[in-house]
């Protein structure tokens, strides 16, 4: 392959050599190396836990190598925190934004600098920020706190922090993941932009096609090692990118039957509710799910999803509107009444919602079914039926644990989504609600999660899936709601894309 | 009974009240609570005395007693900050060490006699304003004057200058300010230790000027702790403390002074010399401090965004939140 | 790398050869290490007490062995320990129990007043006569000590549940509201000829001591050991037993460790903290029954030198297991009677207090330690 390594037209602003991190029990990075030209944008392309986050990291001065050379502009550095890295020019994104939710655009801007010295004087920089984002097409109002913006809002916030302080090297952490297709296509154009003033962009994905469209450059990183150093983007293909990435074909085989879904088993009728911070984020959404079909709702992160789960499931308070599961109407019931009529719910947040840390597997796995025969008996917990359940559980989905008494938050994000999907499944759900089933898993585990998933179908449940991955959205769903600001966009049985992305972003569907 | 003496004599008890829940809001804005207060303060208070005994200054015994309150502080630091442990049990704990060491320390301090106290002073040209003239500005301690500079000091520098930001970044979202070069760590033992330190001066103010001497640890009755119900009630914002702080000052010197007079609003005064109704006057600071509690709590619920979000949550780089 | 990212044990053995074999050991945390650490602190506590009673001017090691000596001497004094310990031992309980959902009831103490005021009313009302048959005034007032001891716990759990009121100022609130109501009524209804106690209870509503089968068994002759010992120890295994055995124990354990995840399981929340806060409250009642009723036999003032609070303590260094609540609660009782002749008199306070800062402290070795180990296999 090309890589023009030796071409001395480029400069290469960053250079990592042989860079070595490792973590308890993992080698996130081994010997990697990794460059950056001047105005042009790299992209790290690599599945979770290939260590692209690992590697950026070191580079943005969060975490310290323990082996291996840093070079800015030619001239070695060695950062011990990120004030470090940004005072020389590398500033990062990251994926989950480190944004104050109760301060201002322009306090989160100024935050860890050195002027304004003592008084803060809001009002002068709220127009050097304003100023500074009209010069990157980056809009947003300097005056407005964070937790009232949306999450592209947020998102030209980061940039414009890293801006602000002269980056010359911006590193973005998955930046598309939570945006509507038509933003990203603006995402791309500011980064454009950002290339025209001078800019370099390392930009992290794990999106082929996203890769393929905006990068110049690909440096591919699988299980801690690079297996493409600098690639010119327009010499591969999506296939050999594929490949360099899972280290074999991706072949995804999932199948899914035709077969003639039966009676609607969970209908969602014109509910309202409110989010966390008080403000409507469903309005008015209705959907419903047969027995034997995936039903997928896709839609752009923040827009009502994980309320709908959480109302579907009895955790959340809808204000309007109704649930009916099974022609029983479980409205504003709790999460044991959802229990009670067979509802599985497989929570975003696996390890603060879905498991306790600190409790052993057999406890996890008894969390639905204490209070039912054999496990509850009477007042008591028959220790010795939950242990069987355990030990049960363990071999039929291959829950890799020293023992059942085993702590889960000892286990690997792989296993503890088999805890929670055994524990799911095992319930024998009349609607399984499945929430970002396959986010942070690799590839092994997604497709594993992704065949349970469609076993399910098979024996009948329902299943809503939220995604935000379109893609296995599109794989695995015999229809996919589209939901935009609470609301339902419109439907789509035959997969769509752009229709769909139409909708993502408030476009109802033209009734024909 | 004169109202005006018993707001004037409630604003400098509410002093105590009030330094205690200022250090207790700019520790907490970092995302460390620190339950040891009533440690803290003891501990302020027996040093602030022995000090003003030995040496005959009381101006070297509060700057002691607020030292103390600090360095007692840097033990929760170091277990909350560098150890990651439950800032409840540590802030017990606090309690304790704090209570036991300055019991220790007080030992036959009870039978020290006069001191020289902090001075007390009347401002000559405020004193002339109606009501707030004779209340706030006539024959206070000079500490309750430190109060009245103090409170709108501390809520500009949280709201309006760049380490007031700092530490609102902290207590809300350390990653964050940990990612832009912003020592989660130091500022955070910076704040505990302030925190400490608004203890010990609030310890030392008892013992120096509101109610001078050491009486175990019935020297503060539980005023550490109204405090942390305070900050509370407080939403974290230094000026509602100071209300709440004068309130519960007012309330303390009502329920003494209330046993005084004969008569009450032309009636017999049920309360006069009545030692047995006392006791319920004594419940009534605590059952207070209780409903204030509820009042911030339910605020707090609806606005959903009073507490700093961070609070009780040790930082450990590499984990979210 | 976030948290969520695939951990080594999903991923094939033969690429991270050392990985995969280090994840396992890491919960393979040796049941002796708690216990070695919480001895190891408590030592280094001890320690420190030294230092500050060499400053104080006493020879501590002169004190500790009186401590022992006064302690555990004789059989004799080892029965007046225990009498010092049965009421920690259900005030750990208590703490215990409610420490277990993270509940912070700080309020064992008030608690424990009240329990000993409902107690005490059986006798001072009266609610039976003076020559009620001693089983039934004793399972009276035990039942009354409980119901009070509930009703305390219940005000902060409710508010807690309700309005979301932070229970560690409310329970503390009310352990002052508890001293000054029981004050009231010693001082101002039931005082016994203007002095600070009520009068004595009649000997049916005694607790039954060892010494009172001195004349079957002369070895129990002036042993004060009575009876609370056994509500002490069948109370410690209920707890387990509910906490370990039952439905509702593991409600309990899912909600201290995962509130969300206790949602999420459809485990009402708001229910079990009303709960948990009046069984913890019942056993700080009857520990406040079984003081008066066992060793004052009338309600007075001084009743407790700060037990609800010793008890946090002892709950935290048992770990908040029941029975090894049982042993912590004999050493601190031994601290207790023979600390009274320590001087300083806070020495005894202060000791407590660094126990419990070391304690705390030790947790990060229990937690980190393992870290480190585990390293070094890596490399």
């Amino acid at each position: 392959m090309d890589s023009e390594s030796g071409n001395p037209e480029f400069v290469n602003v960053v250079t990592m050599n042989g860079i070595v991190k490792r973590f308890p029990g993992v080698l996130a990075n081994d010997h990697v190396n990794f460059s950056l030209r001047k105005g042009e944008i790299h992209a790290l392309l690599g599945e979770n836990g290939a260590g692209k986050s690992t590697l950026m990291n070191i580079l943005a001065g969060l975490y310290r190598p323990e082996a291996g050379i840093i070079k800015v502009n030619n001239k070695p550095v060695s950062f011990s925190n990120p004030r470090q890295a940004i005072a020389a020019g590398i500033g990062m994104v990251h994926q989950h934004f480190m944004l104050v939710p109760s301060q201002t655009v322009t306090e989160n801007i100024l935050l860890g600098l050195d002027t304004p010295k003592f008084f803060l004087r809001l009002k002068e920089y709220d127009r050097i920020i304003a100023d500074l984002g009209d010069r990157f097409g980056l809009e947003v109002d300097p005056t407005a706190k964070i937790w009232q913006l949306s999450v592209g809002e947020q998102q030209r916030v980061e940039l414009l922090k890293m801006l602000y302080r002269g980056a010359e090297v911006l590193i973005m952490d998955e930046p598309t993941a939570v945006l509507a297709p038509s933003e990203i296509d603006g995402l791309f154009g500011i980064m454009r932009k950002m290339i025209d003033q001078g800019k370099s962009i390392i930009f992290i994905s794990h999106k082929l096609n996203e890769v393929m469209a905006i990068s110049d450059q690909v440096t591919v990183l699988r299980r801690g090692k690079v297996t493409a150093a600098g690639v010119r983007t327009k010499g591969t293909t999506i296939p050999e990118l594929a490949r360099l990435m899972v280290g074999r074909d991706v072949i995804f085989d999932l199948e899914r039957k035709p077969q003639k879904p039966g009676g609607v088993v969970m209908e969602v009728k014109d509910v309202h509710a409110i989010n966390d911070k008080g403000l409507p984020a469903l309005q008015g959404a209705s959907l419903y799910v047969k027995a034997g079909e995936i039903v997928g709702l896709a839609g752009v992160a923040g827009n009502g999803q994980r309320e709908l789960a959480e109302v579907v499931t009895g955790l959340r308070k809808c204000t309007q509107g109704n649930i009916l599961v099974q022609g029983e109407d479980i409205t504003n019931k709790d999460a044991r009444s959802g229990i009670r009529h067979n509802v599985s719910h497989i929570p975003e947040d696996r390890a603060h919602v879905g498991t306790a840390p600190n409790l052993s597997m057999t406890d996890n796995l008894i969390m639905k079914k204490y209070n039912r025969q054999p496990i509850g008996n009477g007042w008591f917990v028959n220790m010795h039926a939950a242990e069987k359940n355990s030990q049960e559980l363990k071999d039929a989905y291959d829950i890799i644990a020293p023992s059942i008494n085993t702590p889960v938050r000892l286990l690997s994000g792989g296993n503890l989504q088999r805890v929670i999907l055994a524990r799911e499944i095992s319930a024998l759900p009349a609607l399984m609600v499945a929430v970002q089933p396959t986010r942070g898993l690799d590839v092994g585990a997604i497709e594993g999660v992704q065949r349970l998933l469609l076993a399910q179908r098979e024996a009948g449940s329902a299943v809503l899936l939220i995604s935000e991955e379109l893609d296995e959205l599109l794989a695995l769903s015999d229809r996919i709601y589209v939901i935009y600001e609470g609301k339902m966009m419109g439907e789509v049985c035959d997969g769509n894309v752009e229709q769909i992305g139409l909708m993502m972003t408030g476009t109802p569907m033209k009734v024909e | 009974m004169d109202i005006l003496v018993i707001l004037q004599a409630g604003v400098a008890s509410g002093t105590v009240l009030l330094f205690a829940t200022l250090g207790g809001i700019l520790n907490e804005r970092s995302g460390v609570q620190n339950l040891g207060m009533e440690g803290m303060m003891l501990m302020g208070a027996v040093t602030a005395m022995l000090v003003t005994v030995n040496v005959g200054s009381p101006w070297l015994g509060i700057l002691a007693g607020i030292l103390a309150g600090g360095l007692l502080s840097l033990i929760h630091a170091f277990i909350c900050i560098t150890l990651q442990a439950d800032q409840v049990v540590s802030g017990l704990a606090l309690t304790f060490l704090g209570t036991g060491l300055s019991l220790v320390m007080g030992e036959g301090l009870s039978k020290a006699g006069a001191i020289s106290l902090m001075p007390v002073i009347t401002i000559p040209l405020l004193t002339k304003i109606p009501i707030l003239g004779p209340v706030f500005f006539t024959n206070q301690s000079i500490l309750v004057y430190l109060g009245y500079i103090l409170t709108p000091l501390a809520s500009y520098y949280i709201y309006k200058t760049r380490p007031g930001m700092h530490l609102r970044a902290v207590g809300e979202y350390p990653a964050a300010a940990d990612a832009l070069g912003i020592s989660v760590y130091g500022l955070r033992y910076l704040y505990t230790f302030i925190g400490g330190l608004f203890a010990g001066l609030a310890g030392g103010t008892i013992s120096l000027a509101i109610s001078p001497g050491w009486f175990s640890d019935l020297t503060t009755a539980g005023q550490g702790w109204i405090a942390i119900g305070l900050i509370i009630f407080a939403q974290w914002d230094p000026m509602r403390g100071a209300m709440g702080a004068y309130m519960f000052g007012a309330l303390r010197r009502l329920i003494l002074d209330i046993q005084g007079p004969t008569r009450l609003f032309g009636l017999a005064n049920p309360f006069y010399y009545n030692p047995y109704l006392g006791f319920f006057l004594q419940m009534i600071p605590y059952a207070f401090t209780i409903i204030v509690l509820i009042i911030g709590s339910q605020e707090a619920n609806r606005k959903r965004l009073g507490t700093p979000a961070a609070l009780n949550i040790p930082f450990i780089r590499g984990q979210r939140g | 790398m976030s948290e969520t990212s695939s951990l080594p044990s999903a991923a094939p053995r033969r690429k991270l050869p050392f990985s995969v074999v280090v994840e396992p050991r890491l919960e393979e945390t040796p049941k002796w290490l708690p216990v070695v650490v919480s001895l190891f602190a408590v030592v280094v506590a001890l320690l420190i007490g030294a230092l500050v009673l060499a400053f104080a001017g006493s020879d501590p090691w002169k004190s500790y062995a009186g401590i022992g000596k006064a302690a555990f001497g004789s059989w004799g004094q080892f029965s007046d320990t225990m009498v010092k310990a049965i009421p920690l031992m259900l005030v750990g309980l208590a703490c215990s129990v409610a420490f277990r959902m993270r509940i912070w009831n700080i309020g064992a103490e008030g608690q424990f007043f009240i329990g000993a005021f409902f107690a005490s009313s059986v006798v001072l009302i009266p609610i039976l006569p003076g020559d009620t048959p001693r089983w039934l005034f004793i399972l009276t007032m035990a039942l009354a000590g409980i119901i009070g001891g509930a009703l305390w716990g219940f005000i902060p759990g409710f508010l807690r549940a309700k309005f979301n009121v932070n229970e560690v100022i409310t329970t503390l609130m009310l352990n002052y509201i508890a001293v000054a109501w029981n004050n009231f009524f010693i001082f101002a209804i039931w005082t016994e000829g203007g002095f600070q106690m009520s009068k004595m209870f009649p000997k049916n509503a005694w607790l039954p001591r060892l010494a009172d089968m001195a004349a079957q068994v002369p070895f129990f002759r002036g042993m004060t050991t009575h009876l609370g010992l056994i509500f002490a120890i069948i109370a410690a295994a209920i707890v387990w037993f509910i906490l370990y055995r039952s439905k509702w124990g593991y409600e309990i354990r899912l909600i201290g460790d995962n509130p969300r995840a206790a949602e999420y399981a459809g485990i009402p929340i708001k229910r079990n903290i009303i709960f948990v806060m009046m069984v913890s409250g019942a056993l700080a009642g009857l520990a406040g029954m079984s003081e008066i009723t066992g060793v004052v036999h009338r309600l007075q003032g001084s009743i407790s030198p700060g037990y609800g609070f010793t008890g946090i303590i002892i709950a935290w260094l048992a770990k908040l297991n029941p029975f090894v609540v049982i042993i912590v609660s004999i050493l601190f009782g031994a601290l207790i009677l023979a600390g009274r002749e320590i001087q300083p008199s806070g020495i005894p306070k202060l000791i407590q207090g660094i126990i419990l800062v070391c304690l705390i402290a030790s947790d990060f070795l229990l937690r980190y330690r393992i870290r480190i180990i585990r390293r070094s296999e890596v490399e």
